[in-house]
């Protein structure tokens, strides 16, 4: 049984600031719409949103065109880069602004955590303020009386219950408004990345009551978050937005990759991206992590990078293979040298070669992009092979780490360990 | 918590527009208690952390009735029609602050929470009827002042003439709160797009008053004068009530009705525009 539908929904907004002009098209599209009975003037304009590109006119289509529906209980992913029309596509089903054309149905109450403690009234007790922000999520003064006791329990706060919320430290007043819309208890909750909220003991219980409400609770979810990781973890499905429009829809794993692939159409295989070889070397085949194409993911959990370089050669020789790991930046974060590390080169008759290298990656692989050099090189003697930026690895994150203070955008960075974790 | 059943399956549609007199009086209902929130945070944030608490409803109206009898009664010289002047003004301005506070409160809607508003919905109307609500509490401690003031000049033997039209006191109310809300949500519903009116809407309503019967009697006026005071459709509520509970003014059946029309026209159009902006106000805000 569904229990949202998109039907063909759009949204156009205007750019630009609302002032000297604005009346002169409000009168010009009354008059063409309602006097001539012709198409609306503005509306006729079909340009999708670009932000980067500028366009020729004035209004820009937020979300244009998407449909899809979600099943109760269904816990939908909803991914994309910024200004893919996500956070859009929330308002427009919270209510909180109305499509321009389409259609949403929906059953069933929905709440939001777009922002958490709505109407939150600095002069009014965190007593006062609970009543006040859980009536404007649409809950009744007996139900939230019901589960009073249980929201300040959840933000930990009873100590300052009857203090006004001006007093509050920042994160007090956001654990507040989470607890409270925590236990809202809609049948539909609509979530955009409040995770990112309070210290870490608050996250764990955060993550852990929208697992409860996602899992155990049945409840329908849509999600909308940049970290893959928590995507991965909570949902089933994955709808991944572009320019405000649905490019792809099915499973979570499926989409995740979809969305971090975006935009690399443009994928060369990596041998293209040889600057430069010894004249007895022909390289067939570069695959780095299971793919010959230069642009691939690393999984949450995922521990091995596979490489592998297969080609010909004219002579005996030795060598081998060294893989740097850098960041975007060409900074270089770690290299993989055994030869020079260990001493111990490979050694090749003429003819095909191959040469395997399994990587263990580091633990903590945070969310971030990855640039791999190749090279191969007899240790102490002569290059014999150069590929900068052979291959692009757009790691996920890893899925225990939900914090995001450690997702620094798309920098990626090594998670370190202590030997005494406990100390 | 109710539950979903099978059978009550109907889905909320949410569509480009709405009907143009679709006011959702089920969904307001079922937000009685955000609207009893509104109020009581109306009323209590007024006087938090302050020593005589709901008492400072009371100074500005005793402050302002001494001024204008200071003014208006002593250096101007303006008759009250025979009425005990704090009486007089105090029944003016306890009537005229309720109708612009109401005014106030529902003229600002749009632009006092937007910050709520482009994060949850809820029937927008909550808001201008708790406005309308909160003030008249407002009022009714005023209303406490002034029966005894009005107590005080009875016992003191003074004549005052009251009369059994006083007992449309509750019409006149409704009449001042729906003036007010429908024409602060036509001007919200214009200013949350363009902004000019705002700067006019302040000190229009201060000329307003002048343009009223507050602080003098429609029978000073002139002839010429006089026409033009009636078009206020605010001008038949004030004489009435003046003239059920002092004796002095007038009571016109005919500009009641007159003044119920032009509400129940106002109103029409509130609904409309409102309505209309209610939707996408968060795009142009």
């Amino acid at each position: 049984m569904n229990a949202i539908e998109f039907d063909h929904v759009g949204k156009l907004y205007q750019l630009g600031s609302v002032g000297t002009g604005t009346l002169s098209h409000d009168l010009n599209r009354w008059w063409q719409t309602r006097i001539r009975r012709r198409e609306d003037p503005y509306l006729r304009v079909g340009e999708t949103n670009d932000r980067a590109s500028k366009g020729g006119s004035g209004f820009v289509w937020a979300l244009k065109d998407i449909s899809f529906d979600v099943e109760e209980g269904e816990v939908v992913g909803i991914i994309g880069k910024n200004g893919a029309g996500k956070s859009t596509l929330l308002k427009l089903l919270s209510q909180v602004t109305a499509p321009t054309t389409g259609e949403i149905r929906a059953w069933g109450r929905i709440a939001s955590l777009l922002e958490v403690g709505t109407g939150f009234h600095q002069e009014m007790t965190g007593r006062e303020n609970i009543y006040m922000n859980g009536a404007i999520m649409g809950m009744t003064r007996a139900e939230i009386r019901a589960k009073f006791d249980d929201i300040v329990d959840f933000a930990g706060v009873a100590r300052y219950i009857d203090t006004p919320v001006k007093r509050y430290s920042s994160g007090m007043t956001v654990r507040l408004g989470f607890a409270v819309a925590a236990f809202l208890e809609p049948e539909i909750l609509v979530v955009d990345e409040v995770l990112a909220v309070g210290d870490a003991e608050f996250q764990k219980k955060a993550v852990g009551k929208m697992q409860d409400v996602s899992r155990g609770e049945g409840r329908t979810v849509l999600f909308v978050s940049h970290n893959m990781a928590a995507v991965r973890s909570l949902c089933q499905r994955g709808v991944v937005l572009d320019r405000g429009g649905v490019v792809f829809d099915g499973g979570v794993a499926e989409a995740i990759d979809h969305y971090m692939l975006q935009n690399k159409e443009q994928k060369e295989k990596i041998i293209n991206h040889i600057h430069w070889a010894k004249p007895h070397l022909q390289i067939d085949r570069i695959v780095v992590n299971g793919t010959e194409d230069d642009h691939s993911i690393l999984h949450a959990g995922q521990t091995i990078l596979p490489v592998r370089v297969e080609g010909q050669s004219s002579i005996d020789f030795k060598t081998d293979l060294i893989v740097l790991l850098k960041s975007p930046m060409d900074v270089p974060l770690a290299s993989l040298n055994e030869g020079v590390y260990k001493g111990s080169p490979l050694a090749f008759k003429s003819g095909h070669f191959s040469i395997s290298k399994d990587i263990v990656l580091p633990k903590y692989l945070c969310r971030g992009n990855y640039v791999v050099d190749i090279v191969l090189q007899q240790p102490g003697s002569e290059y014999q092979l150069g590929a900068r930026h052979a291959a692009f690895l757009h790691a996920e994150g890893n899925a225990d780490a939900f914090a995001r203070p450690m997702s620094l955008n798309d920098s990626g960075l090594m998670g370190l360990e202590t030997l005494y974790p406990d100390a | 918590m109710e539950t979903l059943k099978p059978a009550n399956r109907q889905p909320l549609v949410i569509r480009p527009r709405k009907g143009l007199l679709e006011v959702d009086l089920k969904a307001l209902w079922r937000y009685r208690d955000l609207w009893y929130m509104y109020v009581r945070r109306d009323i209590v944030t007024y006087y938090k952390q302050t020593v005589l608490g709901p008492l400072w409803f009371l100074v500005q109206p005793v402050l302002t009735t001494v001024m204008y009898m200071f003014v208006f009664g002593g250096l101007a010289g303006i008759s009250t029609d025979g009425a005990p002047q704090p009486l007089f003004y105090l029944s003016g301005i306890m009537l005229w602050n309720y109708f612009s506070d109401s005014f106030n409160a529902s003229s600002n809607v749009f632009a006092t929470n937007a910050s709520v508003f482009g994060k949850v919905y809820f029937p927008r109307l909550v808001v201008p009827l708790a406005g309308l609500t909160s003030n008249l509490v407002k009022m009714g401690i005023q209303l406490v002042l002034f029966v005894l003031v009005y107590a005080g000049y009875r016992i003191a033997g003074q004549g005052l003439h009251v009369n059994a039209t006083l007992l449309l006191f509750p019409l006149y109310i409704l009449l001042l709160a729906g003036h007010a809300l429908s024409w602060g949500l036509i001007i919200s519903s214009v200013t949350s797009k363009y902004r000019d009116l705002r700067y006019l809407v302040g000190f229009g309503l201060q000329l307003f008053m002048y343009a009223t019967p507050v602080i003098y009697p429609l029978s000073v006026a002139s002839d010429k004068f006089r026409t033009v005071l009636e078009l206020n459709p605010l001008t038949p509520v004030f004489e009435a009530f003046k003239y059920g509970c002092l004796g002095c003014g007038s009571l016109s059946w005919g500009g009641l009705l007159y003044s119920a029309v032009f509400m129940a026209v106002a109103l029409f159009v509130a609904v409309i525009v409102f309505n209309r902006v209610e939707r996408t106000f968060m795009d142009t805000v």
